[in-house]
């Protein structure tokens, strides 16, 4: 249970997603002008960042890695797949955030209509792709990618919704016009990067 | 070469620099670029990808059904980055590990799937192969401009090259640890916009 918890705290603070790995990073300046919708965005990464690592992990493990087909037959046992990972990871991806769309639709029609185009949108957000990648890369078992997923989605939410509720203050700042707007939005999150980076001395 | 063509290519160095203007492509702006050297394969890769898959979703423009065309466009991209991905690991092995996620990344990286739908589905093939260059080039551009400096300035050196003898070498530079950790990109890439729009002051934004 601890390693799971330690996991988790990893995947929020030491290695979030968007201030030590820069990924979503053009949601996260796009999208980042109100504090409204970088909750809608940042629950809805939660949401699909916890479904499509595990999904993704069930493929890798058992369909591409090498070998990883002998459960279906023991003449598949000598394949190796894994060069068509991206392309299987990327199509889960969109097909996962099809379906949750779909079902929000129908189910909880309040939380489709608060989500809105962001759903869509995630399906080309890095920082989803990007925890797909990272998991295969440190071979992680099913449950511990579950608790990235959930770990790194809830990581990215923070490091918005705290982006976003820095930018609506800013507002009534006097910034040199140049910097205004996006330059401004660079320097924040570089600055919010090195807070986070204080996290990197937890030993886990 | 028309003025056009020129026109297209051109462009998004200064005018419409992907990243500057149009805030594609970010992340892997930063991550890669540490180092010259990852952050020069990184660009050479962003330009093919890029290149290809505009020419490539351009030729096939008009078979393409509207309603599915997102898929499509990925499908041709993730085909593209795995050749990419292949031919990296292949002869430059150790710069493709230090890459690590950020090689895959490019299917997601925003100018790839912008360029695309901007400019590659209403064109023709070669406005759109030349667009694709463009693009990849002015995204090199920042990318490098901003791994020469982090390079430069927080381990002294060009290339792998030692251009500043750092201190704990027996030198005079002591090296600025800000700019080799994340941050340090953020901040270039702030200031890096800041010269540009103070440059050509049309690119500042409206206060809203």
């Amino acid at each position: 249970m601890e390693q799971y918890l330690n996991l988790a705290i990893r995947a929020i603070f030491v290695e979030n997603l968007a201030l030590a790995f820069f990924l979503g990073m053009c949601s996260f300046l796009a999208c980042s002008k109100k504090v409204n919708t970088a909750i809608g965005l940042g629950t809805a990464v939660i949401f699909v960042q916890t479904v499509t690592v595990p999904m993704n992990n069930l493929i890798y493990n058992r369909l591409l890695s090498e070998g990883a087909m002998t459960w279906i037959s023991p003449a598949l046992a000598g394949y190796d797949l894994s060069f068509l990972g991206f392309l299987c990871y990327i199509g889960t991806i969109a097909a996962t955030v099809q379906i949750v769309e779909m079902t929000l639709d129908r189910y909880f029609p309040a939380l489709y209509a608060a989500l809105g185009v962001f759903l869509p949108l995630i399906a080309v957000n890095c920082a989803i792709l990007g925890g797909s990648l990272f998991m295969v890369e440190r071979t992680y078992t099913l449950n511990e990618s579950m608790v990235f997923g959930f770990g790194s989605g809830i990581g990215w939410a923070l490091a918005i919704i705290a982006l976003a509720s820095i930018r609506e203050r800013l507002q009534y700042s006097n910034i040199p016009l140049g910097l205004r707007g996006l330059g401004m939005t660079f320097i924040l999150s570089g600055l919010m990067a090195i807070g986070f980076m204080s996290f990197g001395g937890i030993q886990l | 070469m028309t003025a056009t063509h020129t026109k297209t290519l051109l462009d998004p160095l200064f005018e419409s620099n992907p990243i500057a203007l149009q805030v594609l492509g970010i992340c892997s702006a930063l991550a890669v670029t540490s180092k010259l050297e990852t952050a020069l394969v990184m660009c050479v890769a962003v330009i093919s990808v890029l290149a290809l898959s505009n020419l490539s979703i351009s030729l096939l423009r008009n078979l393409i059904p509207n309603n599915v065309r997102i898929i499509v466009q990925l499908t041709i991209i993730a085909s593209l980055v795995i050749m990419t991905d292949q031919v990296l690991k292949a002869y430059v092995y150790e710069i493709s590990k230090q890459l690590s996620v950020f090689v895959g990344l490019i299917i997601t990286n925003c100018i790839i799937m912008g360029r695309a739908e901007a400019y590659a589905m209403q064109n023709g093939p070669l406005d759109s192969l030349l667009d694709g260059i463009g693009n990849g080039v002015g995204y090199s551009v920042v990318l490098m401009a901003t791994a020469f400096l982090r390079e430069l300035l927080a381990q002294g050196s060009v290339f792998g090259t030692v251009v500043l003898p750092k201190v704990q070498d027996g030198g005079w530079y002591s090296p600025n640890g800000l700019l080799g950790v994340p941050a340090g990109a953020f901040f270039i890439i702030g200031l890096f916009i800041w010269a540009l729009r103070s440059w050509k002051t049309d690119q500042v934004e409206a206060e809203g």
